[in-house]
């Protein structure tokens, strides 16, 4: 199909539609707003469920409620609403409820500020609500590739009975760009949902349960370990990245991700035209954060150069995967202050002078 | 020889022993509301859930499918249930800790929206699962172990009518305050249920029954006193009645 000209967070709101979600839940919060306009109108058209909650804590238990019945849910919020949504976050998690979770990010900590920003990757990455759990997020750096993921993420978070996060930052929230709503993508298979509390316990022949609560520790930890197995699959399946330019023998790699790797890109190209090759490596998920990509980097290549809109939080994944093999340094602004590319560009030849910034 | 049926277990509870302090009235308030549902025949097709409390085990009582909600957030999960599953009964089990403290945003809101489902509140003016700390319901002069001298207006404020609060909100359909210290009120306490699940077969909106409730353990009483101290000192705060009954309006408008 022809592409369409689209805002970021619209796009993620009909790629929804187009991904099968029936319920959507959400409370308004900057910069993400136009996720639940746009869904406000067309999810009913689409005979599908919106509702707009009075808060993020009651939006995300909505979704716990409506997934445990069994439909594909959504929700959407930036930064402090996320860390609203963590209480719930974690229920989905301990009772293996699939669902969606987009958070457009914006700068922190607390009230913050509403311009762009990835200093979400710690509450993401590590949890964020309480217990021994794992979300899977992908960090998309393109309308096109986003729309695709999150088409997707409603097969992937059913197949692993996990919440599934799409982190993108602001930007890619509020610019435009060409898209193409309807290419295909690769969906998960899963069985059905007989597991949900749906109220069809007669037909099913026994009731079902919903619930995070083991009392008994043996249970908790061997509940645990499950959740691991679980995880441990996800580390294997989905390592999702993108090398770039490592052909050219580049002495430096940078490692970055969602726009900040966008501006990474433009940095490889102003290097190119004065014969400085850099290449890149991309997350394009961020948990299970993509440690195959550290393997078998060109020989020439002696420092990873992490950049992040934040003071460095992906940088500490970088230090565990890399373990000790490379030089490692970092740039990164915060606050919703969005590095440009000459920075980026001084950064390198810093290094490469030696000197550190 | 003939036998007669004079008592059997409602198929609305399953065989699990409920986990409640003897005397407690949970006990009563779960087989009136697993027999109201087992009695209207919605038991195979309802939904509940349960909240964080004394009744956080309610999942294994109820014999129909359930989800276990965090701390207050009930109304909310079964706002999300119900918004998918519009066919089905959908039931939350919450006490006066959970509902009218911590989840005071929840079930204001869902009431406020219109939910189109049943909540069953308990209230026994403590909490009871923690070990008997003061709740917004608690009475003046009531002592807990947070209020060790009994509860202070001017420290904690005066306990909070929920059923009063509630009826102020157009989206409310069905409110009721009901008691089980004898079996003549345990009667109209089940009908009171039965009125407001039917308010949710019919698509009538928001329903609540409040039961007025005891706590042997944490009030430091017997459970035959308990009883009494409820008749005497809650219900005179908390009275017994119907505080909204929008039944007859036309709640299918858009």
């Amino acid at each position: 199909m022809a592409k369409m000209l689209m805002k970021g967070n619209e796009a993620m709101a009909l790629a929804a539609i187009k991904g099968g979600c029936d319920a959507f839940f959400g409370y308004p919060i900057t910069p993400q707003n136009e996720i639940p306009e746009y869904l406000s109108f067309h999810m009913e058209e689409n005979d599908r469920i919106f509702v707009q909650a009075e808060s993020e804590v009651a939006a995300i238990n909505m979704v716990y409620g409506a997934a445990g019945s069994g439909a594909r849910v959504l929700t959407s919020s930036s930064s402090p609403g996320i860390a609203l949504k963590q209480e719930g976050i974690s229920y989905l998690a301990g009772s293996e409820l699939p669902c969606v979770i987009i958070n457009v990010m914006r700068g922190g900590p607390g009230l913050g500020g509403i311009q762009p920003s990835q200093a979400d990757y710690n509450q993401i990455t590590r949890g964020g609500g309480n217990g021994d759990y794992k979300l899977l997020t992908f960090a998309p750096e393109n309308i096109q590739e986003t729309v695709d993921i999150v088409k997707r993420s409603f097969s992937l978070a059913d197949y692993y009975r996990n919440p599934v996060m799409i982190a993108v930052d602001g930007l890619l929230g509020q610019m435009m760009e060409p898209v193409d709503i309807d290419k295909p993508v690769e969906e998960k298979e899963s069985g059905p949902k007989d597991w949900a509390a749906d109220g069809f316990a007669k037909k099913r022949g026994h009731r079902n349960k919903i619930v995070s609560l083991h009392l008994d520790p043996q249970d908790l930890e061997n509940h645990n370990l499950k959740l691991q197995k679980k995880y441990d699959e996800m580390r294997e399946n989905e390592q999702h990245y993108e090398l770039i330019n490592m052909d050219d023998n580049p002495e430096i790699i940078f490692v970055a991700y969602g726009s900040m790797a966008r501006i990474a890109r433009s940095a490889i190209d102003t290097l190119k035209e004065e014969g400085i090759e850099v290449g890149m490596i991309r997350p394009i998920a961020i948990s299970p954060f993509p440690q195959k990509a550290f393997e078998n980097l060109p020989d020439s290549v002696h420092t990873l150069l992490t950049l992040e809109m934040s003071l460095g939080q992906m940088l500490q994944d970088v230090q565990i995967v890399n373990n000790g093999r490379y030089t490692l340094d970092f740039y990164g602004r915060t606050g919703g202050m969005v590095p440009g590319t000459e920075e980026i560009v001084d950064k390198v030849k810093a290094i490469l002078k030696g000197g550190k910034q | 020889m003939k036998t007669k049926t004079i008592y059997e277990p409602t198929e609305g509870l399953t065989e699990r022993e409920l986990t409640y302090c003897p005397g407690c009235t949970h006990g009563i308030i779960h087989k009136l509301t697993g027999e109201v549902l087992a009695e209207k025949g919605l038991i195979d097709e309802a939904i509940g859930v349960a909240s964080v409390g004394c009744s956080v085990m309610s999942y294994e009582f109820f014999n129909c499918d359930m989800q276990q909600a965090a701390h207050g957030r009930a109304p909310a999960v079964a706002t999300g249930i119900k918004r998918v599953r519009e066919d089905h009964t959908v039931f939350t089990y919450q006490g006066d800790g959970d509902l009218a403290s911590i989840g005071l945003a929840e079930i204001v809101h869902a009431a406020h929206r219109g939910e189109n489902i049943t909540v069953v509140f308990v209230n026994n003016a403590i909490y009871g699962m923690t070990g008997g700390q003061m709740a917004p319901t608690t009475l003046l002069g009531q002592k807990t172990t947070t209020s060790p001298t009994g509860r202070q207006k001017k420290a904690a404020g005066e306990p909070l009518r929920m059923s009063e609060l509630l009826a102020t909100i157009p989206g409310a359909t069905y409110l009721e305050r009901v008691s089980v210290h004898d079996p003549k009120h345990i009667r109209k306490a089940k009908k009171a249920l039965e009125k407001a699940f039917d308010v949710q077969t019919k698509k009538q909106g928001f329903s609540m029954i409040e039961f007025i409730s005891t706590c042997p353990v944490n009030w430091g009483i017997n459970p035959n006193d308990s009883l009494k101290w409820a008749v005497d000192n809650l219900i005179p705060y908390y009275p017994l009645g119907v505080y909204k009954d929008a039944t007859e309006g036309d709640h299918n408008e858009k």
